[in-house]
């Protein structure tokens, strides 16, 4: 089975507070700690272990530059046969439709049986996988948290609400955006990373790619952020200034009056 | 003006709670259009569905085909698509089913797709106006969108309040689809029912309910030690049931257990909407997380800013404390 997985850098939102440059332009990148997306690493996991069991090669793919190279050596050193970075100066400010377009035509310039994404990234808008589906006329489902192989259909669940699952069956080849805990994604150690880190990542361009320039990029981008902004504060918490040891009075005190701690 | 459709998912019968949201929403991009709502399925149930909505909806179209018996998103889109005329606003939630229909949607309809939002500011010549989060909620951005050629717009579950309920007396509309025009390259097997597994979380007045912070696996037995002090139930955020450190059942969230306790002690939880929509009833809610910047102090009573693993066992032994006093 050959399958392609698209991966994406992201700040890691876990590790970081995230704060605002002074124009509300953009959020303040220096010092950020950036890994792959959630999902995404979910993803690449996943497609290893089908290759594992059913044979072929895992692609992994990102749009961006020369910073991104680094979470596709990540996928390289997890197991993945090969890493593609498309990148042009032409793909900047380019919207969920615009990315999705740059990997259609990688994904056209080959033949992939399967393709992945992580159901989200930072923005949150769960949208690249569908958007692929539909320029590629493939079958698609999103929030896959199982996936079994089955000759030339797959059986996958979707998660939906209450924590039930939804089991589908789907045509091949097809796209799925991947949920987190759908496996146990293995561990890659800074040995591992060295150890690919001659490895040739090939780049495409616009031209590469035969992309018209006015299908990407900021001025075909049909929805546009212009700007970010903190959110007027809610009533919001009373925060405790004590000490360690008051607050935690404080709060035993609190949790008891509703009727706990008995 | 674009013609502004609201998608109602119904199953069995049962309109989707999402539905006053989403007819608030579309009052909010333009609040004197008459609105029709948009619906797929199949018999009686679409029927039933149907003429629920007659008093919150001027128009109610009614897509009828067995093949939309089960709202799986591959056909829906594809009846969509179909019946929906050119330059259509689609409003649509953003939940399992949302996601799964919308940006595939999108494309098809040639118009863009604004996805997760979260408020509408306004609707000027052409262009919305709207809000989104974006880095795990912790910043707002403003977007706007051009509608001259239609949008789908995918809003939030629970970001807008329902309105007052409706006295219009709206008419159902029968659109047939032409036959062939589902092609099921995925077709819906069946549901499986999350197990309640050992403790049932929604039962609990009182929860200790970890995230992220928690760290590692061999720390879980802190917040249980708080919980037996307590009186309480653990449960969790989404990352602790990834990792494996908890079963599925402790999950409190849209994807996990819905929980109405009177307190609900969130440890290390940023405050993703996807958990807090799990959170029912309005519990007295204390927040315990290191990064003061964390969404979940936004609609905490009360915050602590401090690192998990040491204040958890303090509150457990002041606790253990209160306990032993009451006992003598």
């Amino acid at each position: 089975m050959e399958i392609l997985v698209c991966v994406r850098r992201v700040p890691d939102t876990s590790e970081n507070e995230i704060e605002l440059n002074s124009e509300g332009s953009d959020i303040q990148r220096d010092d950020l700690v950036y890994s792959v997306n959630e999902p995404d690493n979910y993803a690449v996991e996943e497609a290893l272990q089908i290759r594992d069991k059913v044979g072929g090669n895992v692609t992994v793919v990102t749009v961006g530059g020369e910073d991104d190279e680094e979470v596709l050596r990540r996928e390289l050193a997890m197991g993945a046969n090969r890493a593609i970075l498309l990148s042009d100066p032409a793909f900047d400010g380019s919207d969920g439709r615009g990315i999705a377009k740059i990997v259609k035509h990688w994904a056209d310039k080959e033949h992939y049986d399967l393709i992945l994404t992580g159901v989200q990234a930072d923005d949150s808008a769960a949208q690249v996988g569908g958007m692929l589906a539909a320029m590629l006329d493939l079958p698609f489902a999103s929030l896959v948290n199982s996936i079994e192989v089955d000759g030339r259909k797959l059986k996958v669940a979707r998660e939906i609400e209450g924590g039930n699952k939804e089991v589908n069956e789907i045509d091949l080849p097809c796209v799925l955006s991947i949920q987190t805990g759908i496996n146990e994604p293995r561990y890659v150690g800074m040995r591992g990373i060295r150890q690919v880190a001659s490895v040739d990542i090939p780049t495409l361009g616009i031209s590469e790619l035969g992309i018209a320039p006015e299908k990407v990029g900021k001025g075909a981008a049909e929805v546009k952020r212009t700007d970010y902004f903190v959110p007027a504060q809610a009533q919001g918490a009373e925060i405790l200034h004590g000490s360690r040891e008051q607050n935690a009075r404080t709060v035993v005190e609190m949790v008891a009056a509703k009727g706990g701690v008995r | 003006m674009n013609h502004i459709f609201v998608y109602v998912l119904q199953r069995a019968g049962v309109v989707d709670e999402s539905t006053e949201e989403l007819l608030e929403a579309a009052r909010a991009i333009d609040a004197t259009q008459p609105l029709t709502a948009i619906l797929t399925g199949f018999g009686t149930e679409l029927q039933t569905a149907c003429e629920s909505l007659r008093s919150s909806f001027a128009e109610i179209w009614k897509v009828s085909n067995p093949g939309l018996a089960y709202p799986n998103a591959e056909l829906v889109r594809q009846a969509l698509v179909t019946v929906l005329p050119a330059k259509s606003i689609l409003l649509v939630s953003h939940n399992h089913f949302g996601i799964d229909l919308s940006p595939g949607l999108s494309i098809r309809l040639n118009c863009p797709y604004a996805p997760d939002v979260v408020s509408i500011d306004e609707l000027r010549e052409h262009t919305l106006w709207f809000v989104r989060q974006e880095f795990g909620g912790q910043i707002n951005a403003h977007y706007q969108c051009d509608l001259s050629s239609g949008a789908v717009v995918n809003v939030r579950p629970g970001a807008f309040k329902a309105g007052p309920s409706g006295v219009l007396d709206g008419v159902i509309l029968e659109k047939s689809l032409p036959p062939e025009t589902l092609n099921a390259r995925r077709r819906y097997l069946e549901t499986l029912v999350a197990e309640t597994g050992d403790v049932d979380i929604t039962k609990h007045s009182i929860l200790v309910s970890v995230g992220r912070g928690i760290q590692e696996k061999d720390n879980i037995s802190i917040a249980e030690e708080l919980a037996e002090a307590l009186g309480a139930a653990v449960s969790c955020s989404r990352p602790v049931v990834d990792a494996k450190w908890l079963a599925k059942s402790r999950q409190v969230g849209s994807s996990g257990k819905t929980v109405k306790p009177k307190v609900y002690l969130a440890c290390g939880i940023s405050g993703a909407f996807q958990h807090l929509a799990g959170i029912k009833g309005k519990p007295f809610l204390i927040a315990i997380n290191k990064n003061p910047k964390a969404p979940i102090f936004q609609i905490a009573d009360i915050g602590i800013v401090d690192d998990l693993l040491e204040f958890l066992p303090e509150l457990t032994n002041k606790a253990r404390e209160m306990r032993s006093v009451a006992a003598r």
